[in-house]
């Protein structure tokens, strides 16, 4: 299968990033013809596209887009989910530093086409690259008249604000992004209401990822047909892969869904050295691992069920023989331990106690028993939490446990940096002297 | 089909559903949670955030349960059952029971094992669940989470952050309850944490309430901490004696002494809470008490024996014939009130009664005669919900009477429009959402007369309220226009008095030309029915009114009253301290039935101790006129409560006031039964124009200098500190100093200046808290002149 740059196609352009860049390839087209559309019209546009939401759960969007009630009196909202923060997940940012006006192109149409009249675009703090970035996208498209009253004479008024997070993995869970961007602490709210009925300040508001919302003017630009030739029938259109790992080229590749991971590979330059990938992860480190076994199956939404793991963001992250895989999953219990928000008990105290007992492990002082002890922890938590994140922490450990359970029972004697040499993992490796 | 409350048929019908619980048919009201709908068959699901009277987080998640057609287990506590849905609970889900039991593990990681220190012990909800959720042993082998113990959250709240289960029901009580949002969760993750801003404790009248919900030992408080343990204590069903809410108490006690008191659940007054004052101020009752009776000889009192203690009394009044005085204090029962009046007017031939130790008027004791004494329950607290619109007259809630701020604030977040006319827009009014309608500090009459139509069109909604505090007796002209407000709207008018003893006395007609339960003095018809009741000769009874109020006291001061009988009475209490003193002074004879020293024993010739509300039976009327009957707590204190003292001393004067005890008093009141004659007219009088210059406008704020929070240390540190607060505007014509200087007849305070929502020239000021104690030290009342001076003194 070829790579199909789209979002990415002039990412070449220097000045790609700029409003004059992005009008130089087309940008903006989309939404002129937008704005003489029934707003109605746009959303059945995008539920015939059968675009799915890009940050994770795959959801169809134009059908997220038309739970909003319509002529309810209340200020509706949309809301752009930049809170890109999942380990290997690397796509949402480049998107908004080298095609940002893809993404307020995305917002305007989408903005109209749900009868919003302010977006805000919540961008995780840490890049404030990013920020800038959109920022600046969104001065010139007010500028442009592009944002503000009575766009392009349509008598469409839209203010779009770019909003810095502040350091929280669980911001980019979409009603804790809400709380967060009201001023409130944040952690997820209770649902019901959903967001579509009760979101920002209690009203109506879509949620997007930057990048579901960077394909509408695309798709509105050029057609439902035109998009549906990529991909599958139930995941059509195409996807920034962003690849990473002990690949020998990692980065974006644009493809429709339904390439293969070892297309994907190929494309990127195969493993280092020409080592054998020993597992890998297809969207981010909370969606369960494969391993070179799966290397064949469709990157769609519903091939990666089949297999038993998600799409996810569609970021893969590949791991050659030369990693721990335990010291991986310590790794990432880690990140959620740290990241968990606190709110319910599973997560909060699960994430605890798992990583404490990993931590174990990967020094070489678990136990047998604690093996299947962790099962049991990660069951405790998995269906129980409050939101995703705890789902996602128990997820690493059960799918890593299916194909590395040797490894495991090795770490109730020997610590993973017996079993591996930590320094022949390192990116760099050949440059540390030994 | 539909189900009604229970409480009248004036309330829409519920619509019902029915669900399958553990295979159990179970008909609810729509809307019902899965956690409610359980109980109702009797099944207890394991719960920690989950509490009835706070919105739901499923935070905990204690509570899952399976629900068919649902791919994961639900949280209980936020499941809104449907027609129809079939719940399974741990007790037939293999599923609900696991989910339940790996989140009680998981709640007890973390959790010290301190339980044999831990003020919760033996009550405490997580024990509890643990044992009947738990395993019998921890698998968790890893360091637990400690954090530094305990920090103060308050002077009076002290927080153990390890023993935390982040259930989140102190923060929501104080945000959503309370409104005072000043403890939230910190940090995130197994660091999250309750924790207040940076030097912004939490100061809420009622943080203790957090400390009763904690259900675990997370929240302690100062007063009580390594006390005592819960199955030491005995625990007494009390009403609590501090003011008019009328809040249902636990009172706690072990080897005769209280060591604590918690809010009691009454769903028709308090709810589940109860203000801090109510909570930790009963150190009174145990501390610095008068243990026998006292005679002063030569200038000093003496112990005396209680037969020469009361030989000495009766000798002390009989000399003074029927010119007697009789004081009922803000604490008095009912039966206790009642027994000074009827001691007053058999015993002494006396009618010279008053209960209002405070500033009163009388204007205001013929609205209170006209439209309050002996009436029946007419507006309660249910009414306050259902209320379209209450306006506040000189009362403010959050300091006077608490749990009607709570019920206020509850009602404005569902419908309620709450109006205040005063001086000044607090934040308690802001947190009732309330709208201000301001009025120059004493000149609220005339505003109230001059309301905008739009005001008139909200009382007129039928089950309107106006509430009306103790202060409209400084208002001259406020009462008279509170009535005529209510004649022409329609609205309910309910006087919410301060002091838990006011209502009552006034029902039991201890005030002077008023008769138990609003009879007039001078009706014969309701003089021959009290004669009856006491089995005394209508003849013998006063038919003329008596001295009250300031009269009472100028009487006393020209000796035309020739002695005082001094029921819990403080002469800081007075409107006018100073002519109080020298009323009590110049008079030929005081006898005070107190249980403390005060100034009023420092003048009296004999002194006779008294039972607290712990060591007697009684009842207090609460604002509503609801009865809130109380029984002994300390059964050997062997105190005699003001009723049966008043009848050995009627003994020793050789006449018969009957029965004393509570049963026999409590019998009489209901054979008198209320007055059903004509009542004395409403008041009439003209408002009065403001005050010229700078206005007084002044209350007591709920925790202050009361006698009644003596010894209570951490209590008084989350006292708000005394200022002086103007408008913007006043305070710019002072040139916005830090300080100022307030000044009146007595003399002059010097406070901190704050600038807030106060109508231009007038000040507020609290009435008798530290470092400002407005009567003693101004001489000055609720709407008088003061002058106002930049900077401290000179």
């Amino acid at each position: 299968m070829t790579l199909t740059p789209i979002i990415t196609e002039f990412w070449d352009d220097p000045k790609l990033y700029t409003l004059d860049g992005y009008r130089s390839h087309g940008g903006y087209r989309a939404l002129a013809s937008a704005l003489k559309q029934d707003p109605d019209a746009i959303i059945g546009t995008i539920k015939d596209s059968g675009l799915r939401g890009r940050g994770g759960a795959g959801f169809p969007t134009g059908l997220k887009w038309s739970f909003v009630p319509q002529n309810d009196g209340k200020p509706h909202y949309l809301v752009v989910n930049a809170d890109e923060s999942e380990p290997g997940a690397c796509k949402d940012i480049p998107i908004m530093m080298a095609n940002p006006h893809a993404l307020v192109e995305g917002v305007i149409i989408s903005s109209f086409a749900i009868r919003a009249n302010h977006a805000f675009i919540y961008i995780r703090g840490e890049v404030p690259e990013a920020i800038r970035r959109v920022a600046n996208a969104i001065e010139q498209a007010r500028a442009a008249g592009l944002i503000g009253k009575n766009i392009l004479g349509s008598g469409f008024d839209l203010e779009v604000v770019a909003h810095s997070g502040a350091g929280a993995y669980i911001c980019g869970e979409e009603t804790a992004l809400l709380d967060s961007l009201e001023g409130f602490r944040g952690q997820p709210r209770l649902k019901p209401p959903f967001p579509a009925v009760a979101g920002l300040y209690a009203s109506p508001t879509v949620i997007n990822n930057v990048e579901t919302i960077a394909n509408i003017p695309y798709i509105v630009d050029r057609g439902v047909e035109w998009f549906r030739q990529f991909g599958t029938e139930k995941s059509p259109g195409f996807k920034v892969f962003a690849v990473s790992g002990h690949v020998n080229r990692p980065g974006i590749y644009e493809a429709p869904l339904g390439i293969t991971m070892r297309e994907l590979l190929d494309y990127a330059g195969g493993m280092r050295d020409g080592r054998p990938v020993k597992f890998w992860l297809p969207g981010g480190s909370s969606v369960p691992m494969l391993t070179a076994d799966h290397l064949d199956i469709p990157m769609t939404y519903e091939d990666m069920a089949t297999a038993g793991t998600m799409l996810g963001t569609g970021t893969p992250m590949l791991f050659d023989d030369t990693v721990s895989v335990v010291k991986a999953v310590t790794r990432w219990l880690e990140f959620y331990k740290h990241e968990s928000c606190g709110k319910c008990t599973p997560c909060r105290e699960g994430t605890y106690w798992i990583t404490g007992v990993l931590e174990k492990f990967e020094h070489g002082h678990g136990t047998e028993a604690e093996v299947e002890t962790l099962v049991g922890l990660c069951g405790q938590i998995a269906g129980r939490s409050f939101c995703a994140l705890g789902d996602a922490a128990a997820t690493p450990y059960p799918a890593a446990l299916k194909y590395f359970r040797e490894e495991f029972l090795a770490a109730t004697t020997t610590s993973a940096d017996e079993q591996f040499d930590p320094v022949a993992s390192y990116v760099f490796a050949g440059a540390v002297a030994r | 089909m539909t189900i009604t409350n229970n409480t009248g048929s004036d309330l829409a019908a519920v619509e019902t559903i029915t669900v399958v619980i553990d295979g159990v048919a179970v008909e609810v009201p729509k809307g019902t949670l899965a956690i409610r709908a359980a109980e109702l068959i009797g099944t207890e699901i394991p719960r920690f955030c989950d509490h009835p009277l706070l919105t739901p987080v499923a935070a905990c998640r204690a509570c899952l349960i399976e629900v068919e057609g649902m791919p994961k287990p639900q949280p209980a506590c936020a499941q809104v059952v449907t027609d129809g849905m079939v719940i399974r609970t741990q007790n037939s889900s293999e599923v609900a029971a696991e989910a339940q039991a790996g989140v009680m593990e998981f709640l007890l990681l973390n959790h010290p094992l301190d339980c044999p220190v831990c003020d919760k012990g033996g009550e405490c909800p997580l024990q509890n669940q643990a044992m009947s959720v738990g395993r019998p042993e921890s698998r968790f082998t890893e360091e637990k989470r400690t954090f530094e113990k305990p920090i103060n959250v308050s002077a009076q709240i002290l927080l153990d952050r390890e023993r935390c289960v982040s259930c989140a029901r102190c923060t929501r009580f104080a945000d959503q309850i309370a409104g005072d949002a000043f403890i939230d969760l910190l940090e995130r993750g197994s660091k999250q944490q309750v924790g207040t801003a940076d030097d912004q404790p939490f100061d809420s009248y009622f943080s203790g309430n957090t400390v009763q919900i904690c259900p675990v030992g997370a929240l302690t408080s100062s007063a009580y901490r390594f006390r005592s343990r819960p199955f030491d204590l005995v625990s007494v069903p009390t009403t609590c004696e501090h003011c008019a809410s009328g809040c249902s108490l636990r009172t706690d006690y072990r080897r005769g002494v209280v060591t604590r008191r918690l809010a009691w659940d009454d769903p028709e007054v308090n709810e589940e809470w109860n203000c801090d004052k109510g909570r930790f101020a009963f150190q009174y009752q145990t501390e610095g008490r008068i243990a026998a009776p006292m005679i002063r000889e030569n200038g000093e009192l003496r112990v005396a024996s209680w037969p020469e203690a009361l030989v000495v009394a009766a000798e002390g009044l009989r000399k003074a014939g029927t010119a007697v005085g009789v004081l009922v204090g803000g604490r008095a029962t009912v039966e206790d009130a009642y027994a000074y009046q009827r001691f007053a007017r058999i015993a002494l031939g006396s009618d010279h009664l008053d209960f209002r130790v405070r500033a009163n008027s009388d204007e205001e004791a013929a609205f209170l005669k006209s439209a309050v004494a002996g009436a029946p329950v007419r507006t309660t607290y249910a009414d306050l919900e259902t209320a379209p619109a209450v306006l506040l007259v000189a009362f403010e809630p959050e300091d006077e009477s608490p749990i009607v701020f709570l019920r206020l604030r509850k009602a404005a977040a569902a419908r309620t429009a709450v109006l205040s006319v005063s001086a000044t827009a607090t934040r308690g009014l802001e947190k009732m959402h309330g709208t201000w309608i301001p009025a120059a500090p004493g000149a609220e009459a005339s505003v109230l007369g001059a309301l905008d139509s739009a005001v008139l069109d909200q009382l007129r909604q039928p089950g309107a309220v106006i509430l009306v505090g103790e202060r409209i007796a400084s208002i001259a002209g406020g009462a008279s226009a509170v009535q005529a407000l209510a004649a022409s709207t329609g609205a309910a008018l309910s006087w919410v008095p301060r002091r838990a003893g006011e209502r009552g006395a006034l029902d039991a007609g201890a005030l002077a030309g008023l008769l138990p339960l609003g009879r007039p003095l001078t009706d014969a018809t309701a003089r021959g029915e009290v004669a009856a009741a006491w089995g005394v000769s209508a003849d013998s009874l006063p038919s003329q009114p008596g001295l009250a109020g300031e009269n009472l006291l100028q009487a006393a001061k020209s000796r035309t009253i020739r002695a005082i009988i001094s029921g819990g009475v403080d002469l800081g209490d007075f409107a006018n301290p100073a002519l109080a003193r020298e009323a009590f002074e110049s008079t030929g004879f005081v006898l005070s039935l107190e249980n403390h020293h005060s100034s009023v024993t420092a003048i009296a010739d004999v002194v006779l101790p008294v039972a607290v509300v712990t060591e007697k039976s009684g009842t207090f009327l609460n604002w509503e006129g609801r009865p809130r009957p109380f029984g002994e707590v300390l059964r050997d204190a062997l105190m005699m409560s003001d009723a049966a003292v008043l009848g050995l001393i009627a003994q020793n004067l050789g006449a018969n006031v009957g029965a004393s005890d509570v049963p026999a008093l409590r019998r009489q009141m209901a054979s008198l039964g209320a007055w059903q004659g004509s009542r004395e007219s409403a008041p009439t009088v003209a408002p009065a124009a403001a005050a010229g210059g700078v206005a007084l406008a002044t209350w007591r704020y709920l925790l202050d200098e009361g006698s009644m929070q003596d010894d209570e240390p951490h209590l008084a540190a989350t006292a708000r500190s005394a200022a002086a607060v103007v408008s913007a505007a006043t305070a710019a014509s002072l040139g916005n100093p830090a300080e100022v200087t307030i000044s009146g007849p007595a003399g002059a305070i010097v406070l901190p200046l704050e600038v807030g929502n106060v109508v231009d020239n007038a000040v507020v000021l609290p009435m008798n808290s530290a470092g400002c104690v407005v009567a003693r030290d101004l001489g000055a009342g609720y709407g008088e002149q003061v002058s106002l001076r930049a900077g401290g003194a000179a």
